[in-house]
């Protein structure tokens, strides 16, 4: 008993729970169609590329592990959530695809300026992005989520500016590579990797991790301990920008077009939900990157295994806003009170089992 | 103290007044630009302006609940999503239930709206969930429903409905105003039914808020939660209310919004929230809580719908442009907020 | 029950988590009369009137309430309303953005047939209500047009309108000015003749033998006495206040702990205030001093040492540190100047509740370190295991969560975090409130130790005893300003007689 709480209560616990649930889910339905029960992890190769189940989810889940990375940290710090990151991802697809056609928008397959120019300015705009939540949160104390609302739609509309309304289609192989890929490796996957790995490193060899829990965990003390937590915030959001930068590309160059209407369409949802099956709490704090990634992840094998149960793709927000519900209720301190006065209860009546007993 | 300090006191230029003047003023600005640049295309006449009270109906009745809402220090931004799933009702019903009629409709949806609303407000009230998580939730909940029921384009025809037909076309005509067309026949300005009851709602929210002891509560959570709970108000039961009343107000919206637009789809009303929002804090209501009423709300609405008309007007602007200005005055009326929030601090 | 009194407390108990917040405590409040409520930090006035409301649940005693049946146990402050006890806290507790009228009458105004809200009758009862306790407001006007002594004054006049029985003004005159104070004592001088009894909790002495009729002293929990004014001179109520009986523990001063006045100066202070809170001050600190700053509760203590640290940001004034003037803007440069501050509030400004002991401890030397010189793992666990071995902190272990420990060795996590980073000045604000005595003397013996290295100290405490025995030399505080300083021979007369005001000082 007091092993399964020990269990329950570790943070990976959550998110590693749901992945298993979900391979059950789909192990128990590959038995029922009469294929191995190992279907769910075969890895084969087809036309000289990866390919199996599991690859295409660790291939698809790569924009929401990535853009999972910059919301972790600005949930950690500010305590609140940056709802712009699908909308911004729309917006520096745009940029990128329109400076990439250049002249031959919309239909362009040369590239009219060196690729590296494209990505490096939907990075900047991510960036910039970021910086404009990160200040009016940091700076002019500002809620996170009104904050963020702000982009949220003016992103996605001023890329519908840039695009000119229209789906801007870059097919050049150079651009195509970040969304396919390399080698028989899914491109995606690997930028997905370096970014993770990137972030690993700088929390592991900077201090960088620390502040953030710090200052998300009691702003007053950490500014004494001489923390200065406004930049520490700032920066957060910034990061949160750039990850939707570079999950913009992978997304753009996936389809080889900036759709401005339909990237990162609901992506916010599903990155707040990594970060809340990560075992993270949406009130700030401690955090788990490793927590939030395996979240994303088993976030993309609901999706799939639900697309393979020939669910409708529709179901899909649904049943998602309803996890984040739950999740997040059974996190809410009445929620937990209850429980605590609960087992209170449980306890008190066994003790007196016990007295009566002896 | 002299007695006379109190009189000083009274005359302090109040920020919150401030800035419902610069919205007046702005409105008044942009109306007066939109009239000059395109007053060769009718942008002066009688009709274009109730156009913009025609078009903006459904989001009157939900700008009013938002700001209930926002009066509390919440949020609410499922609004969008729940017309999307109102209309969708309204279309696919009328079109494919045999039972579904006009009134029976109304009544369902105005039914999904306040268990919305209870949903929504309970987890916010009595659980204590972040309001915008929770309608977060709602909105992506209230999306996927409407997808659910269908992804198809539908639109409400004659056929499908007679009453709700008639209803949606029903024309109130006024009796001045009248322009005479090429034909050279006089033709007078009208309104259709979901002006009026976007105007009734209003009405009767800006007299709830000012005489009704909910109306009051709604205030005092904003103002000071603790406050409140001192003074005897039940605060958690006060904020549900705001969340059940701003989903039912939405429903009413929803249908009024239908009306105008007699059609359906997934991806219709994205973006209403951030109008809705945006009116209520252009109307001066305090994303802090405890300040903003109505009037303000409405003018922030006809500031919506005034650069929706002008960008209409130009023909050549694209049409996310509304989105764009819409999110940059929010922005910039969030800061000013910030702004004299600072200054009210440090004068302390 | 008598009639001339309006309620009895008798033996209240209560205990907080380890420590016994009140311990069989007696009050007695009798109509017409004005009983100031007296007791320094953790003394247990807040919690025995948090008892008397409903706020807090006692666990042993009972209280009755005039013309009330029985004992009377109150679940929330609407129940105390209920029963005529209503309370007005030094943070108005109404609402800024209504009016006047509303803020007097909400959840119980007046009603129309239609179930509206009667505003003109509302209005004109509130006018009528306010000019009976001369209150000169418009009552139209939101209350956040009005100051905080005439919000202070229409939260009093609601609670007076709530028929109360019983008033208690919890620190309400902290906020005010002298003449703001005029008008609210006035105000309660007029309740006084009606009959109500006001239980006034303040740590202004002037104010308590202005208007008060009795007194009542607790300290530790534990009830002192109750004494008519008259009886009690100032310096005996500091006395009483304070306490006396610290004898039991042996001195801890070493022979010839004197501070060398030729040594250098460390921190030389000129003119510095933040608005509000201090007064400009000048303050000089050699190398290898303890200063303590000593008054009561909000003298101004505590604001004195974050303006030095730029927790307050000083507006006016020069600070010199080691002869060099600075510009102190925030903790981080005051740290880089070799500067520490132990807040008082452990909870809300020193302890980062989720994070272990380690990162608790190394943070500040972290953050003086920067972002990209990390501290290795391996070091963080010396200087974690080194302060744990060196100030016994008893912990799981070094990877507990600070929030798990007791108060006491919450506190030597704190004070460990400073001592990494070898500052040249400490300045520690209470930094033995709420903790046990054996870890206060160690705590004590720190100091004097750390001083003897040629740090320099400046130390904040409630407890006199506690001061005589670590302190070269004090500052004497009073109203949020300086007011003198004590040197040589320090005794516990000199220092209660200082900071109660009016005799010997010595500037």
């Amino acid at each position: 008993m007091s092993k399964l709480k020990k269990l329950t209560q570790q943070q990976l616990f959550l998110p590693i729970f749901c992945m298993i649930l979900v391979l059950c889910v789909n192990m128990i339905y590959d038995v029922s169609q009469g294929r191995d029960f190992y279907e769910f992890f075969k890895i084969g190769i087809q036309n000289e590329l990866l390919s199996g189940r599991l690859v295409n989810i660790l291939n698809r889940g790569s924009e929401v592990a990535i853009l999972a990375i910059g919301m972790t940290l600005v949930v950690s710090s500010s305590a609140g959530t940056d709802i712009s990151v699908g909308s911004v991802m729309a917006l520096s697809a745009g940029v990128c695809c329109t400076l990439l056609a250049g002249a031959a928008a919309p239909q362009a397959t040369e590239l009219a300026v060196p690729l590296i120019v494209g990505v490096l300015a939907a990075l900047v705009v991510g960036c910039v992005c970021g910086a404009f939540n990160g200040a009016l949160v940091a700076y002019l104390n500002i809620q996170p989520m009104v904050a963020t609302l702000i982009l949220w739609t003016a992103a996605r509309a001023i890329g519908l500016l840039v695009c000119n309304n229209l789906i801007v289609y870059v097919r050049n192989d150079a651009f195509a590579m970040f969304g396919g890929y390399i080698g028989p490796v899914p491109t995606p996957l690997i930028i997905a990797a370096v970014c993770i790995a990137v972030v690993t490193v700088v929390l592991k060899k900077s201090a960088l991790g620390l502040y953030i829990q710090s200052v998300g965990i009691n702003k007053k003390a950490s500014r004494i301990a001489g923390l200065n937590s406004q930049k520490i915030i700032f920066l957060c959001y910034v990061l949160c920008g750039l990850c939707a930068g570079i999950a913009g590309v992978v997304a753009s160059s996936r389809i080889t077009s900036a759709d401005t209407n339909n990237i990162g369409l609901n992506f916010e949802l599903d990155a707040i939900l990594a970060v809340a099956l990560g075992g993270n709490s949406l009130a700030g704090g401690k955090f788990n990157l490793a927590g939030s990634i395996i979240g994303a992840y088993t976030i993309q094998a609901i999706t799939t295994t639900m697309y393979n149960l020939g669910v409708s793709s529709a179901v899909n927000p649904v049943f998602k806003a309803v996890i984040v519900i739950v999740i997040v209720a059974v996190q809410a301190p009445p929620v937990k009170a209850f429980f605590k006065k609960l087992s209170a209860k449980r306890q008190a009546e066994k003790e007196v089992k016990g007295a009566v007993g002896v | 103290m002299k007695p006379a300090n109190a009189l000083k006191e009274r005359k302090q230029m109040n920020s919150n007044t401030t800035l419902l003047l610069i919205t007046i003023v702005l409105f008044f600005v942009l109306y007066a630009a939109g009239c000059v640049a395109y007053a060769s295309k009718g942008f002066t006449t009688v009709q274009t302006f109730l156009n913009v009270f025609r078009s903006n109906a459904g989001l009157i009745c939900v700008a009013c609940g938002m700001t209930c809402v926002m009066l509390t220090g919440g949020i609410d931004i499922s609004v969008g999503s729940l017309i999307a799933m109102d209309c969708m009702i309204i279309a696919y019903g009328l079109n494919n239930w045999g039972w579904a009629s006009a009134p029976t409709i109304i009544l369902l949806v105005l039914a999904i709206g306040i268990v919305f609303g209870l949903v929504q407000g309970f987890c916010v009230g009595y659980l204590e969930i972040q309001p915008f998580i929770v309608s977060m939730a709602g909105m992506f909940f209230a999306r996927g429903m409407t997808a659910v029921i269908s992804t198809e384009q539908l639109s409400i025809t004659a056929e499908a409905d007679q009453t709700f037909y008639d209803m949606a076309n029903f024309r109130i005509y006024l009796p001045f105003g009248g322009t005479i067309n090429r034909a050279g026949k006089l033709i007078m300005p009208y309104v259709g039914i979901g002006v009026v009851i976007a105007l009734a709602v209003l009405v009767v929210i800006f007299l709830m808020l000012r005489y009704t002891k909910f109306g009051r509560a709604l205030y005092a959570v904003g103002g000071s939660e603790q406050s409140a709970a001192m003074m005897g108000l039940n605060v958690k039961a006060t904020k549900m209310k705001a969340y059940v009343l701003s989903s039912f107000l939405c429903s009413i919206g929803g249908i009024c919004y239908c009306m105008n637009t007699m059609s359906a789809s997934v991806n219709q009303a994205t973006g209403l929230e951030m109008d809705a929002i945006a009116s209520s804090v252009i109307g001066g209501t305090l994303l802090t809580g405890g300040v903003g009423n109505v009037i303000g709300t409405l003018f922030g609405v006809l500031i919506n719908g005034t650069i929706a008309s002008i960008v209409q007007f130009n023909g050549k602007l694209a049409s996310s442009w509304p989105n764009v200005l819409t999110a940059a005055l929010l922005c910039f009326f969030i800061v000013l907020q910030s702004i004299f929030a600072k200054i009210k601090e440090r004068n302390k | 029950m008598e009639d001339n009194i309006v309620l009895t407390m008798r033996g209240i108990c209560m205990t907080f988590p380890g420590v016994k917040a009140l311990d069989n405590v007696d009050f007695t409040l009798r109509k017409g009369e004005i009983h100031a409520l007296m007791g320094e930090n953790g003394a247990g006035k807040s919690t025995l009137i948090k008892c008397l409301t409903g706020i807090n649940d006692f666990e042993a005693g009972e209280i009755r309430v005039n013309g009330i049946e029985g004992p009377v146990k109150n679940h929330s402050t609407l129940d105390a309303q209920k029963v005529g006890i209503s309370t007005v806290y030094q943070e108005v507790n109404l609402c800024p953005n209504l009016s006047v009228a509303e803020n007097l009458y909400i959840g119980r105004e007046p009603m129309t047939p239609f179930h509206t809200i009667d505003r003109r009758t509302m209005n004109k009862k509130a006018d009528e209500l306010c000019k009976r306790l001369d209150i000169k407001v418009d009552v139209t006007q939101n209350l956040e047009n009005y100051s905080l002594a005439l919000q202070q004054m229409i939260a009093i006049a609601r609670a007076v309108d709530m028929d109360c029985k019983a008033l208690i003004l919890d620190e309400p005159t902290s906020s005010l000015d002298d003449s703001e104070v005029e008008k609210l004592f006035k105000m309660m001088l007029q309740l006084k003749e009606q009959g109500v009894g006001i239980v006034f909790v303040t740590h202004f002495l002037e104010q308590v033998y202005a208007v008060c009729d009795r007194i009542t002293v607790l300290r530790n929990g534990t009830l002192v006495g109750e004494y008519p004014v008259a009886e009690l001179p100032r310096v005996k109520l500091v006395a009483a206040m304070m306490g006396k009986d610290f004898d039991d523990l042996a001195s801890i001063k070493p022979e010839g702990f004197t501070y060398d006045k030729e040594a250098p100066l460390e921190i030389s202070a000129r003119g510095l205030s933040h608005k509000g809170t201090i007064k400009p001050f000048d303050l000089d600190i050699h190398k290898g001093e303890v200063i303590g700053l000593t008054g009561l509760l909000g003298s101004g203590r505590s604001e004195l040492a974050r303006s030095i640290y730029g927790a307050d940001k000083a507006q006016t004034g020069t600070l010199k540190v080691k002869g060099k003037e600075v510009k102190i803007n925030q903790p981080i440069d005051a740290m880089n100047l070799g500067m520490g501050l132990l807040p008082d509030d452990r909870k809300a400004e020193g302890i980062i509740g989720d994070l272990s002991v380690r990162e608790n401890i190394i943070l500040a030397l972290q953050a003086k370190r920067g972002t990209f010189n990390q501290l290795s793992r391996a070091k963080q666990e010396e200087i974690a295991d080194r302060y744990i071995d060196l100030l016994q902190i008893k912990t799981a272990s070094r990877e507990t969560p600070i929030k798990q420990l007791s108060g006491g060795n919450q506190q030597k996590a704190i004070l460990a975090r400073w001592l990494a980073t070898d500052p040249n000045f400490l300045i520690l604000d209470e930094p033995t409130r709420g903790i046990d005595i054996g870890t206060k003397t160690e705590i004590q013996k720190l100091i004097i130790q750390l001083a003897g290295e040629g740090k320099s100290i400046m130390f904040i405490s409630s407890e006199i005893e506690e001061m005589l025995r670590t302190c070269n030399r004090m500052a004497v505080l009073r109203d949020g300003a300086k007011v003198g300083e004590l040197d040589g021979e320090l005794t516990q007369e000199r220092v209660m007689a200082a900071i109660a005001g009016g005799a010997s000082e010595h500037e």
